[in-house]
């Protein structure tokens, strides 16, 4: 079940150069959110590179598993993806929030070739998810649909909302991820608006919940194989993160939330890249 | 110019107000770092409620903590704020009447890069719609200042718009500031501009254009988008026989909209309304928007020129 070696090791690498991408897309910008995009790095290649029914060629083809951003501000990391994946080109990524370019601060389907939704204002993917879920099922086709959720971003409403449609509708063909980073805007999920017990919250609304490390590309790889399998209700992906990972000064800090880095930490950040 | 953040200034006040009023609270919705609201938090943290990411929570609380006797400073980004918890200030709010201070920040253009889903273009629009609702869009860091305590001295429903980004100074300490009061800035005899918020400054210089080329303009600024000034708006018109509006703002329900419905039913005016137009933004750095939107002391002048095309009135 386990990525094989050499898998392993290639998706490693990717991983690796996908926050590059974070950090000189950032600093280009002068803006943006590396920290949310940084702990989202392995989950979000997997996901594309292993799982997702996609076709870079015809992103809009109507037999496609979908992918929401939920949390629409770390488009670093998935601009990076998308353009790797070969829906645009890599050096388009530095035209990252230029006025006259496609790569918005927030995911823009109008404009951006494999964003299925836009977003940016958290809280929304959950219910759109069930909404195609929902479609597939009436179409009779397998189509999957993934979101990927801020821990922050679990405070909105909707979320839960969201979070009784699903099961109430048994749709096993969706699959959410939570970023689990532990910190939001402002500081630690915890001392802002606590989550308290989230495996116990999701197991009562009806999930099947995988809690995994988000790092580890062999538990992510697995826990995507294990969410197809499940029958009857759907499932979600707990993966504790770290805010920041990969860059040492960056890792764990409410600081790198929402701040680029200027040319020295730049540099700093692609040494610890290597 | 001197240059100033008028989220600053809505900070310095909340902080200089909090020292004195101490049924002062301030609520934020993870947005205390962005909103400067966290230094009112530094100073007195028992008033401080982070209600997290969730905005229709954040007024529904403030709602309750106006029933019992507070006065709550609800803050958080003006575009989901408006949009998102809109039914919470139209019933917990609004029609209940309950004494609450919303604070719509990130205004305008100035979340920048953060592109159209943050950039909020139609709370103006919203906020005004809302029976009971006062809704003020300060010029200035300055005239911030004033709006606080004002917005705080008024019993009852406000709507304070603040922007992020550093903005040219242009009003004076003593400078009067009185709810619903437009202040005229420079009178004039030939068309009339009326702005609102930052939008003050390039129609200043606008005006500056206008009168190189022999044109007299009266600015006046409308700080209060409601209860609008209808006194003022028609006695100018009246004088001047054409207006403009501007505004960092959809010209749908806001500014122009509001001096559209004065002048129809009290003093009939060809008009144009500078603003955004009926569309989404994009990602940009803030100069670079105001071009984008047409938001420049050269699209005021050609408005003005539109309406002297329009009625060659003498
Ligand atoms: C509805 C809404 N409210 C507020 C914001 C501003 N905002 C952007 S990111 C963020 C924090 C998100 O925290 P989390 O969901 O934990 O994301 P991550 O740590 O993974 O970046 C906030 C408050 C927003 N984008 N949308």
């Amino acid at each position: 079940m386990a990525l094989s070696e050499s898998k392993l090791a290639y998706y490693q690498e990717l991983a690796k150069t996908i926050r590059q991408h974070i950090v000189r897309m950032t600093h280009h910008a002068g803006s943006g959110h590396p920290g949310g995009s940084l702990s989202a790095t392995e989950i979000l290649t997997n996901l594309f590179f292993e799982h997702m029914n996609v076709d870079p060629q015809n992103p809009d083809w109507e037999h496609r598993d979908y992918f929401f951003l939920s949390k629409g501000h770390c488009t670093p990391v998935y601009y990076s993806v998308l353009a790797e994946k070969g829906f645009f080109p890599v050096e388009e990524l530095l035209t990252f929030r230029d006025v006259d370019g496609r790569l918005h601060g927030h995911p823009c389907s109008e404009h951006c070739p494999g964003v299925d939704i836009s977003s940016g204002s958290l809280g929304q993917g959950l219910s759109v998810a069930n909404g195609v879920a929902l479609a597939a099922k009436l179409n009779g086709t397998n189509q999957r649909a993934y979101v990927m959720i801020g821990d922050g971003e679990l405070q909105e409403g909707q979320v839960w909302e969201a979070a009784m449609t699903t099961p109430h509708y048994q749709l096993d063909n969706v699959c959410a991820i939570v970023d689990w980073n532990k910190i939001q805007l402002d500081d630690y999920v915890e001392n802002v608006k606590g989550l308290g017990n989230l495996v116990g919250k999701w197991r009562a609304f009806g999930w099947h919940v995988i809690e995994i490390d988000g790092h580890d590309l062999n538990q992510v790889d697995h826990a995507f194989h294990e969410a197809k399998h499940v029958k009857g209700k759907p499932t979600v992906i707990l993966a504790h993160t770290i805010k920041g990972k990969g860059i040492s000064f960056m890792e764990n800090t409410d600081k790198w939330h929402g701040l680029a880095p200027n040319d020295e930490e730049l540099e700093l950040a692609l040494k610890e890249l290597v | 110019m001197a240059l100033r953040a008028p989220r600053q200034g809505y900070s310095d006040a909340l902080i200089r107000l909090g020292e004195k009023a101490e049924n002062l609270v301030v609520l934020d919705a993870d947005c205390a770092k962005s909103n400067l609201t966290n230094l009112f938090k530094e100073k007195f943290p028992e008033r401080f409620f982070n209600i997290g990411i969730s905005e229709c929570d954040l007024v529904g609380t403030a709602a309750g903590l106006a029933l019992a006797g507070k006065v709550p400073f609800a803050n958080a980004y003006a575009n989901f704020l408006t949009g998102r918890a809109f039914d919470q200030m139209r019933i917990s709010v609004c029609y209940a009447n309950n004494n609450v201070k919303v604070i719509g920040h990130n205004a305008g253009t100035s979340p920048a890069q953060e592109g159209a889903t943050h950039l909020p273009l139609e709370d103006i629009s919203l906020m005004r719609s809302l029976p009971r609702m006062t809704v003020i869009v300060p010029a200035d860091a300055i005239e911030m200042k004033k709006a606080v305590v004002a917005a705080y001295e008024h019993h009852g429903p406000v709507y304070l718009r603040v922007g992020k980004l550093p903005v040219p100074i242009v009003t004076k300490e003593e400078d009067p500031f009185e709810i619903g009061k437009a202040i005229t800035f420079k009178e004039g005899s030939d068309i009339s501009l009326i702005s609102t918020g930052m939008m003050l400054d390039e129609t200043l210089k606008a005006a500056a254009i206008l009168e190189k080329e022999g044109l007299q303009a009266e600015v006046i600024h409308v700080h209060t988008i409601k209860p609008i000034d209808v006194d003022a708006i028609t006695r100018s018109a009246a004088k001047t026989k054409r207006v403009v509006t501007v505004e960092e703002h959809s010209i749908i329900g806001g500014l122009g909209s509001a001096v559209a419905e004065v002048l129809a039913e009290h003093q009939p005016t060809p008009m144009r309304r500078v603003g955004t137009q009926d569309r989404f933004g994009v990602s940009g750095k803030m100069d670079e928007l105001l071009d984008f939107f047409g938001l420049r002391a050269a699209n005021i002048v050609k408005a003005a020129k539109d309406c002297f095309e329009v009625i060659k009135v003498s």
